[in-house]
This record gives structure tokens, C-alpha cells and sequence, in this order.
């Protein structure tokens, strides 16, 4: 109906093409959306910028040269950008399914710790690295999986579980690394015992970076197949859409809420193994970090798809990696990414209102808007 | 610290004293959050919220002299945030869950690259009012010590209780959370009520960080907070969205932070970190043991989204 009365607001002729650029406008906005509000986002941190007296094109040039500039800053970008891809992945699974889980930083921290335990005592070189990847991603899949489980079986919220279960991983981390795993010789930080040579992780051949990243887009396009090409992706997106309707047509509900979140956890428990196995060389406190936190932000500005991760990862690590020369440079505080972050995050959010409504017609603001409003054809017409 | 003539006994003193101090923030946190999950709205965003205050509490006293003025710059900043919150997720399709995380990460952001400076300088601290007076032990008296905050919070629990029970507005509070057709047809605005309501919550979490910084543990730090205003969200479940039942959760969450000092004043040392995640893990205990994967949760508002 609302349809028949725009058609009649336009002179015959130019409604048919006009209609037809309906169907492709959006769709372009909507594929542009990412892009736009992450600028708004940037666009609002340059203004916090300029508020406090700093310039912003400074701060974007200085970025652009410690995290993009040099090969050597790529190399450390792409090493900041590998466990952020296996952190982001533990948030943009469970999306799917409409969940959201921002705890992988306790999977991270308990299977680097699980792997710096493990590696602590083998020796054999690749079996042993295979095992303690292996650990490690158990123990981070039983870790988040528990959140599913807690929220399929006990109806607790999964956003709130899942970030108490990362503060209890963390110290649980402390606990381990400071006693029962710690190693004698470790004496101003605390650490599980090093690793034999053996049983580091080294570079990808010519890349100075290891093989996280390799492992980390691999992740990404495995869980993009998964979710595009499997009857296991079209049945999480179906309780993504409607869980109710998804039990009725009986899928396994509980199995894809709990298994995905497993899933998610269990990469993230890698991202663990590979901070401790090619970074760091031993467990310790440098595991909580906040890439957890960070992944959540990677995942909801790739709007939870496996693809767009590994492009957003290696923008924020880029951010990351110039954090120590921003702060040299221009006397700004550590933290100042983070606000970064935060305006970027909120911009995002904040964005998605505007998702299929430029150039749509009846916006589903639907419950709402009362009766014989005359707004959606007003929005129509514009 | 030692517990000297009363011995072990200094345990639950201690734990007495120590949920008296330590809840402040929770309770603050939690009556904030209780009154914005009421109109319909979760704001996981105080966590942020808090360590804001913390750090706008602090330099406001450090600037001014006054930690009072400190408090009022806390609940102004704590309120500006429940503000944005609300303008953000007034807007169709904005996730409030998916807001409440960026305004952690923006509010603990903000406060950390504003806060450099305040680390070093001290503030004047709260005041507190003895009640122990009646005890010749001078460990009761001090124990007694108590926060002048703990009482106005203590004070603001019943109030707000009273509010939603019997007053215009808690009514109106009411109404919006349960049932925005409900509120339509009676001609409210859901998105004003929730603006209200939210803001008014952010600048009680954001007192709630002043207590923090200004009296318990009384300095600025970017440790200040870890977690407790996100396990104040959590308590409001357990609370039953019921601001008694927030100030006893409080009490019995402060009590559960301070069991880690007071055992090491007696010499129990091992396990330090593990006795220092108990909160957490009652928290997480406490909302397996009130939740229910079939039918919701009693008294909670209708329109909450906690459990879509």
C-alpha cells in the first residue's frame, strides 16, 4: 500500500529506474556502512584530539609510519594482528547465534597457561608443541563453552558469565604462574619455566612474523566456509534469526549455542599458545593483555564475519603497534588507544540504526511507530 | 596489621568492617543499575561509568580541596554517561548490551588518559562517622569507622524502594519497563522515562567511584576497579531487582571482598589470588542458582532485554 502511494507521488516514466537504483542504493550503503562509521569514529577521536590540544593529523601520521610504514612495522602489526584474528573469532561465532560472549580473554590467559605448563616439562620438539596447542585449545573450548553451557541449560547471561569467568581465568593465570607452575629462577615476574628451543614457535619463511598469523587467517576462512557452506552455519544462523522457530523445526539449539561457543574458545585458547609457544617463551601475567577485549571490537566492527576480521585486525594492530611512539611523541597516555577504541566502538554501534534505512522504504521501526503515521512514506520520499 | 588481643576472632570483625567499606561501590552501582534495568535498559557501561567517577572524583577533589565537590563532579560525569548511554540506544537497532561494552571500554579509556596526572597528588579524603563508640576495643571502634557514603546509600536503598512502590514516578519508572505498549497507551514517553532513568543510574554508579577514590581504598590508580561494577550488574539479578535486596547483595558481596585481606592480617597467606576471585565466583554462582532457562526471572521487567 505504502508502495502504491510513493509510486503516485512520481511522474510514470521515472519511477521504474528509479525503483531499481531503490534495490542497489542500499545495499551499497549498507556494504559502505563499516567503512563510514569507522571514519565517523576516527572523525570524533580527532576532535577529542583537538580538544585536548593535541593534532590529529600528527597522531594519524605516526600511526601510519609505526604501523604501516617500514617492514618492520608491518612485521610487528601482523604479530599484534595474529591473536586479535583467533580473539575476534571467539566473539563473531556465538554472534551468529545472537549470543554475545566477551570473555575470550580468559580463554586466552588459561591456554597460554595450560601451553606454558605443558611445555614446561616436554621435550620433543613438534609432538610437544602439537600437544600443548592441543591443550591449550581444549582448555580455552571448555572454558567458553561452559558460558554456553551455563546460558543453554541455566538461562544465565552469557555477555555477564562469560567476562566473571574471564576475571576468575585471570586469577586463576596469577595463582598458577606464581605458584604451583612457577619456575624458581623467574624472580621479578613470575613465570611458568622457558620453553626449549624446541618447542618455540619460529617465523613464516620470509615474513618476520610467526606462524599465528598464518594460523589465524586460516581460522577465519575455515569459519567463514563453515558458516557459509554447511548445514551447521545455515542452522546457527537460523537461531541467530529465531531461536524459538530454530527448536521448532527441531535443530539442535543447545548443541550449536554450546558448541559454538567451544569453538570460539577453543581458537582463542590458541591465541593463548601462540603468545606463550612464539612471543612471550613462558606463561606469565603479560597474558592478559586485553587482546580479548580488543578481539570484541574486531569482531563487532567486521560485523561478526569471519572475512572482514582479518582486514580489521590488521588496521587496529597497525593502532596498536604505534601506541609506544604516539606516547613518546606526543606525551600522550597509554590509554589513549583505548579511547580510540571506544570512540570507534560506540560509532559502530551507533551506525547500525542507519542499516537498510537510506533510501529504504517503511523503516522497521515498526513496533513503535503508532498507526496512520505518515513518517515511513515522509522517509520514503526523501 | 595486626589482629592482636581478639585473635581469630578479628576474622569476622574484619569481614564486618570490610563488607561495610567494601560495598559502597556495589551498592551505589547496583541501586544505579537497578534503577535503569527497572525502566527497561541494561547498562553493562557502568563498569565504566565507575572507574570514571573514580578518577572525575578524585581530581575533582584534588582541584577544589573539597572531596564533596569531588562526589558532585563524579555523579555529573557518572550522569553524562548514563545520558549517552540512553541517547545511543534510543536510537532503532542499537543493542544496549552491545553500547554497555563500548562505554566500559570508552569510560575506563577516557578516565586512564585524564587521570595521568592525579595518580601522584593526594586528595582529602571522605569523612567518616563512628558508630563504634560504645567499645572500649579500640579494633571494634575502628571497624565502626564508617563511610559517610555507606549511610546516604543505605539511606537511598529504602528510598528508592519507597519511590517505585509508591510515588508518580516510580510508578511511571515501572510502567516503561514492563510494557512499552502499556506505557504508549497511557501516553508516556519510553524514550524520556529511560533517559531519566539511565542517567540518574549513571551518576549513582558514578558516586559509587567516588567512594572508591575518595574513601575506600582512597587513592587514584588505574587498578582501581576490577570488575565490581560489572559484578554490581550481576547482583541486581541476584537482588531480584529490588533495592533492599541490592544494599543486602552489597553487603554480602563487600563481605566476600574482604575475606581475602582479612585472612591474610591473620597469617593465611597461600592462595592469595584465589581467595581474591571469590566475589567473582559467587557472583557467577549466585546467578547459576537464581536463573531459569524456561521461565523468567521473577520480578524482572518485561521489557529487559537480559535473556532476549
Amino acid at each position: 500500500m505504502i508502495d502504491a502511494q510513493g509510486a503516485v507521488r512520481r511522474p510514470g516514466g521515472a519511477a521504474a529506474p528509479f525503483a531499481s537504483l531503490r534495490g542497489v542504493a542500499p545495499r551499497a550503503i549498507d556494504g559502505a556502512l563499516p567503512l563510514l562509521t569507522l571514519a565517523a569514529g576516527l572523525a570524533g577521536f580527532s576532535v577529542f584530539l583537538l580538544l585536548t590540544g593535541h593534532s590529529p593529523a600528527t597522531f594519524y601520521a605516526l600511526v601510519w609510519k609505526a604501523g604501516f610504514g617500514t617492514a618492520f612495522s608491518w612485521s610487528n602489526t601482523l604479530s599484534r594482528a595474529a591473536p586479535l584474528l583467533l580473539a575476534a573469532l571467539c566473539v563473531a561465532l556465538p554472534a551468529r547465534l545472537g549470543l554475545i560472549v566477551i570473555g575470550g580473554e580468559g580463554a586466552i590467559v588459561l591456554g597460554g597457561v595450560a601451553a606454558g605448563g605443558l611445555g614446561a616439562v616436554l621435550t620433543d620438539g613438534l609432538t610437544s608443541l602439537m600437544l600443548m596447542g592441543l591443550t591449550a585449545a581444549l582448555v580455552g573450548g571448555a572454558w567458553i563453552g561452559a558460558a554456553g553451557w551455563l546460558r543453554h541449560r541455566r538461562g544465565v547471561n552469557e555477555t555477564i558469565s562469560s567476562l566473571l569467568l574471564a576475571y576468575i581465568a585471570i586469577a586463576l593465570m596469577n595463582h598458577l604462574v606464581e605458584g604451583p607452575l612457577r619456575d624458581p629462577a623467574s624472580l621479578n615476574k613470575p613465570s611458568t619455566a622457558p620453553l626449549g628451543e624446541a618447542e618455540r614457535i619460529g617465523t613464516i619463511p620470509g615474513l618476520d612474523v610467526h606462524w599465528g598469523l598464518a594460523t589465524g587467517v586460516l581460522a577465519c576462512l575455515a569459519c567463514w566456509a563453515l558458516l557459509r557452506f554447511t548445514t551447521l552455519g545455515f542452522a546457527a544462523r537460523i537461531v541467530g534469526g529465531n531461536p524459538r522457530a530454530a527448536a521448532l523445526q527441531g535443530l539442535p539449539v543447545g548443541a550449536l549455542v554450546i558448541g559454538s561457543c567451544a569453538l570460539g574458545g577453543a581458537l582463542a585458547g590458541l591465541a593463548g599458545f601462540f603468545e606463550v609457544a612464539a612471543v612471550q617463551g613462558s606463561a606469565n601475567a603479560s597474558l592478559a593483555a586485553g587482546v580479548g577485549l580488543t578481539g570484541i571490537l574486531v569482531s563487532f566492527l567486521a560485523r561478526h564475519h569471519p572475512l572482514g576480521i582479518v582486514p580489521v585486525a590488521i588496521l587496529l594492530a597497525g593502532f596498536e603497534a604505534s601506541s609506544g611512539l604516539v606516547q613518546r611523541r606526543m606525551d600522550l597516555p597509554d590509554a589513549t588507544m583505548l579511547v580510540l577504541q571506544g570512540f570507534v566502538f560506540v560509532a559502530i554501534l551507533v551506525g547500525e540504526t542507519l542499516r537498510g534505512r537510506a533510501f529504504s522504504r517503511a523503516a522497521p521501526v515498526a513496533p513503535a511507530a503508532p498507526v496512520g503515521n505518515v513518517a515511513p512514506i515522509g522517509v520514503e520520499a526523501r | 596489621m595486626s589482629v592482636g588481643d581478639i585473635g581469630w576472632w578479628g576474622v569476622p570483625l574484619a569481614v564486618l568492617a570490610g563488607a561495610i567499606r567494601v560495598s559502597v561501590p556495589f551498592l551505589f552501582v547496583s541501586l544505579g543499575e537497578c534503577l535503569t534495568e527497572r525502566s527497561g535498559r541494561v547498562n553493562l557501561g557502568l563498569e565504566g561509568t565507575l572507574v570514571f567517577g573514580a578518577m572525575s572524583g578524585y581530581a575533582g577533589a584534588v582541584l577544589t580541596g573539597s572531596p564533596w565537590i569531588g562526589v558532585l563532579a563524579a555523579a555529573v560525569a557518572g550522569a553524562g554517561f548514563g545520558a549517552l548511554h540512553a541517547v545511543c540506544c534510543s536510537l532503532p537497532r542499537v543493542n544496549d548490551i552491545a553500547i554497555g561494552i563500548a562505554l566500559m571500554l570508552l569510560g575506563t579509556g577516557l578516565a586512564f588518559h585524564f587521570g595521568k596526572p592525579f595518580i601522584q597528588p593526594p586528595a582529602p579524603n571522605l569523612p567518616s562517622v563512628s558508630l563504634g563508640g560504645w567499645s572500649s576495643s579500640s579494633q571494634v571502634q575502628a571497624a565502626l569507622e564508617v563511610n559517610v557514603l555507606f549511610l546516604i546509600g543505605v539511606a537511598l536503598a529504602f528510598a528508592m524502594a519507597w519511590m517505585f512502590r509508591r510515588t508518580r514516578f516510580g510508578l511511571v519508572v515501572r510502567t516503561v519497563g514492563d510494557s512499552d505498549a502499556a506505557a504508549r497507551a497511557l501516553g508516556l514517553s519510553s524514550v524520556r522515562v529511560r533517559f531519566a532513568a539511565t542517567s540518574l543510574g549513571g551518576a549513582l554508579a558514578g558516586i559509587g567511584g567516588a567512594s572508591l577514590s575518595l574513601y575506600y581504598p582512597g587513592s587514584w590508580n588505574e587498578g582501581i576497579s576490577s570488575g565490581q561494577g560489572l559484578i554490581a550488574v550481576a547482583l541486581v539479578i541476584f537482588a531480584r531487582w529490588n533495592p533492599i535486596g541490592c544494599l543486602g547483595a552489597s553487603l554480602l558481596f563487600g563481605g566476600a571482598g574482604a575475606l581475602g585481606p582479612a585472612l591474610q592480617s591473620v597469617g593465611v597467606g597461600g592462595g592469595y589470588h584465589l581467595i581474591g576471585a571469590a566475589p567473582y565466583v559467587l557472583t557467577l554462582v549466585v546467578l547459576i542458582v537464581t536463573s531459569s532457562p524456561t521461565r523468567p526471572l521473577a520480578g524482572a521487567p518485561g521489557e529487559l532485554r537480559l535473556n532476549r
